[in-house]
């Protein structure tokens, strides 16, 4: 069974990676999680790109975070990817599946993945 | 809502957005039927806003919070011939004392009632959406109890490493998970 005393190891093993870290944010992934995300399925959306980004050790340069409804209620689960001095890419109806996608080609390679974007849903 | 577990995350955010430090998570399960409780120390609510919040049509652009979340907790419970209540003190009238409860009781045994989900989920979820508040989670069963504080979590890591970090969340879920396992849930 885990215990709570296990966290200590886990904070010293952490230490030298989150002081890293300070500084960092230039690229911001953005869930909408309100009622409308949620039930369209944002949730396992948000923790794929939490562990893909984790996986890929991006978490210095890239912050995971959920905001409320976007707007665009009948596109959810909604992600927007920020990146300083690009323009902002809005990804619409997705699954985990896509957001692994995305981490590999947009925020690994630097590659927008077309498909996925509101502009391509909206064409 | 697929879930009530996908309810419990949406509601308990309201509570993060009222400023909670504290948002209580208490289920309370018999083999008939499932009380959630979700009650936290945020701003409230007036009682005039209060009384509009059941209804899906009340929201209003400046009044954000109030939407359909309330009226979906309020349907999953009642079309299983269960309750739902909110009470709320506003912190302009209760300065002291304030915030918000949500209860819903659920009939298990009804043929409307959604499965509970995955609820260890929706409690990371919430966790690594708003590390810096508190969330006390007790689920009780007719086999046991599973329980997480994470001011339990934050004695043991200090301020330096967030309760976000992937690490961390992971292994919140590894610790729910087993004592789940552990009472044969």
């Amino acid at each position: 069974m885990k215990s709570l005393a296990e966290l200590q190891a886990i904070k010293a093993k952490m230490q030298n990676k989150v002081a890293l870290r300070e500084g960092s944010g230039d690229m911001r992934v953005v869930v909408g999680m309100a009622t409308c995300g949620i039930a369209a399925g944002a949730r396992p959306v948000l923790s794929a790109f939490v562990e893909e980004v984790a996986k890929a050790d991006l978490t210095s340069k890239v912050t995971v975070s959920q905001t409320g409804c976007i707007g665009i209620c009948q596109f959810e689960p909604v992600v927007e990817v920020y990146e300083a001095d690009k323009e902002k890419v809005t990804y619409v109806k997705m699954t985990a599946e896509k957001a692994k996608r995305v981490v590999e080609e947009h925020i690994k390679g630097g590659k927008v993945v077309t498909e996925y974007t509101f502009a391509a849903e909206n064409a | 809502m697929k879930e009530i577990s996908l309810n419990i995350l949406d509601i308990a955010k309201n509570s993060t957005k009222a400023g909670a430090s504290l948002t209580q998570i208490i289920l309370e399960e018999t083999d008939s039927a499932l009380t959630l409780v979700i009650e936290d120390n945020g701003c409230g609510m007036s009682e005039e806003t209060l009384k509009g919040v059941c209804d899906p049509f009340y929201t209003t652009r400046t009044t954000r919070k109030v939407g359909m979340g309330i009226p979906l907790l309020k349907l999953s419970a009642e079309q299983t011939q269960g309750s739902f209540c909110i009470e709320s003190k506003s912190e302009e009238e209760f300065p002291d004392d304030h915030g918000t409860k949500v209860t819903a009781v659920f009939n298990k045994n009804h043929i409307d009632y959604t499965p509970l989900g995955d609820v260890v989920f929706s409690v990371t979820t919430l966790i690594q959406g708003d590390p810096q508040v508190d969330f006390l989670f007790i689920h009780r069963t007719p086999k046991g109890e599973v329980s997480l504080d994470t001011r339990d979590l934050k004695a043991q890591l200090g301020s330096e490493i967030s309760l976000g970090e992937y690490e961390i969340i992971m292994w919140i879920t590894e610790y729910l998970r087993e004592q789940y396992e552990a009472i044969g849930y």
